[in-house]
């Protein structure tokens, strides 16, 4: 079956706040290795859907696969926890806020999920620790706590901790959003280097020029649905669509 | 007659075992009183409701009426269905149980208050709620009332002259005891409120250290 050598695979994603459609029967597939940008203005449903890949915002109908797995399968309760908290491990996610555990340094963050789902020793937690730290360049501060540090660093570290569970696949919700514009380049570098180790990733990005440089596919999002899609250099040289113009534009017109 | 302090030094040993008596059943029923609450908290808020039903009559008997008579419930009613605890036992169980109940009330607002994206964060490295709320969500919400709770605390050392009235002979019981043979309650009084108000001052030092410590990892 050709289905099965899907990585990601999303049919007819759906996705309902009461009477409000946010996800209109969105369907997508991303290879191995591939890097997927999604673009829109805020409230197109790109969080959501990005969201609705590790569950962390249930589809109200269709499916999401990972390798053939179905991630949002109907169990039991107490399955289904145990069936996604093993999905979800091989999902790293990169959040607009961070989300870095304030209470725990960053050797802590990164090594937390690592001793307590895989049962690591002290030893190779830290090993791992200090790996993943020092690929995001934060081998020197990590001892420190995340108030100890700027946004971009925060944010080096939480992609970090994501790194640390050796997952399959990278989901990045706006992870620049939130930092100073002179922190964006740092953060942006690392998740070049993700890109060149052929690491798979689903980008929701506000940055054009740097979805532009890194994804393979860039999808455009505009109310609940893919309006367009296709390579960057075709999408935001060339788009089909009205909408994609418009948002192209406007967007443009916002950075100069 | 006038005041004469130079009797004290004759009976401090049993006021010092006093004092003894009122740091034990106060540390132990304090840190009843902390694990209970978080035990509560979560029950509270995550716990399915028929399992919540028991706890919210306890919340009712420990927050709704003296805890005079919760002493004297655990001390002398329970016996009655066959659980006779030493009294010590049950001053710390009264006590730690009725703070428990406020701390719990404290803890539950703290849990509430934690960022939602601490919780999802967790739950996406793949810990199930119960790990995530034990790892992250919990060590959070604590240290965030721990100068409620360092309140909460003080009151329990005051309220912990209520055990006395079962019979455990504390700071409060063993100054009357003296008093009863002395006829000086007012130097031993006096002498038993110095020492609430050094222990007083020992816990909110205690309170100070942990409070320094935690204020770099917010």
């Amino acid at each position: 079956m050709s289905e099965q050598t899907k990585f990601v695979e999303i049919r007819h994603a759906q996705k309902s706040f009461g009477s409000l459609e946010v996800l209109k029967d969105i369907s997508l597939n991303v290879e191995r290795g591939q890097i997927v940008g999604i673009i829109g203005s805020s409230g197109s449903g790109k969080s959501t859907l990005l969201r609705a890949i590790n569950d962390l915002s249930p589809l109200t109908g269709g499916e999401i696969w990972l390798e053939g797995v179905q991630v949002n399968k109907t169990l039991p309760h107490r399955q289904y926890e145990t069936h996604i908290n093993a999905m979800r491990q091989q999902v790293g996610m990169v959040f607009q806020h961070f989300n870095l555990f304030p209470h725990m340094t960053a050797r802590e963050n990164v090594t937390m999920a690592p001793k307590l789902l895989k049962g690591l020793s002290q030893a190779d937690a830290d090993k791992l620790a200090e790996e993943q730290l020092d690929k995001v360049g934060m081998l020197e501060r990590i001892d420190y706590y995340p108030s100890q540090l700027s946004g971009g660093q925060k944010q080096r570290v939480a992609i970090a901790r994501a790194l640390a569970m050796k997952p399959k696949l990278m989901l990045f919700d706006e992870a620049t959003s939130a930092l100073d514009p002179e922190l964006v380049e740092e953060v942006n570098l690392v998740m070049k280097k993700l890109a060149e180790e052929h690491m798979t990733m689903i980008i929701v990005t506000h940055e054009m020029d740097f979805a532009a440089s890194v994804c393979d596919r860039v999808l455009f999002m505009d109310q609940g649905v893919v309006v367009e899609e296709g390579p960057p250099e075709v999408l935001f040289k060339n788009p089909t669509q009205t909408r994609t113009r418009e948002f192209l534009r406007k967007h443009l017109e916002g950075a100069n | 007659m006038g005041l004469d302090f130079s009797i004290i030094p004759k009976y401090m040993d049993i006021i010092l075992l006093g004092v003894a008596w009122t740091i034990g059943i106060t540390v132990s029923a304090a840190l009843l009183s902390f694990i209970g609450g978080i035990i509560f908290a979560v029950i509270a808020l995550y716990a399915h409701w028929i399992i919540r039903q028991p706890f919210r009559l306890i919340e009712w008997v420990f927050m709704g009426t003296p805890l005079l008579l919760q002493l004297f419930l655990i001390y002398f009613g329970l016996v009655q269905i066959g659980i006779d605890l030493p009294a010590f036992i049950a001053g710390i169980i009264g006590l730690g149980l009725h703070f428990a109940v406020y701390n719990s009330e404290l803890i539950q607002t703290a849990i509430l208050a934690v960022d939602k994206g601490q919780m999802e964060a967790a739950r996406t490295l793949g810990l199930s709620r119960g790990q995530a709320l034990r790892k992250v969500v919990i060590p959070q919400a604590v240290r965030d009332v721990i100068p409620p709770i360092g309140n909460n605390m003080i009151a329990l050392l005051k309220d912990s002259a209520l055990v006395s009235v079962i019979g455990v002979s504390e700071l409060t019981l063993s100054a009357q005891r003296v008093i009863g043979k002395t006829y000086r309650p007012f130097e031993f009084y006096i002498l038993a409120a110095g020492f609430y108000y050094v222990i007083n001052l020992c816990m909110e030092w205690v309170q100070h250290k942990i409070e320094r410590r935690i204020s770099i990892s917010r």
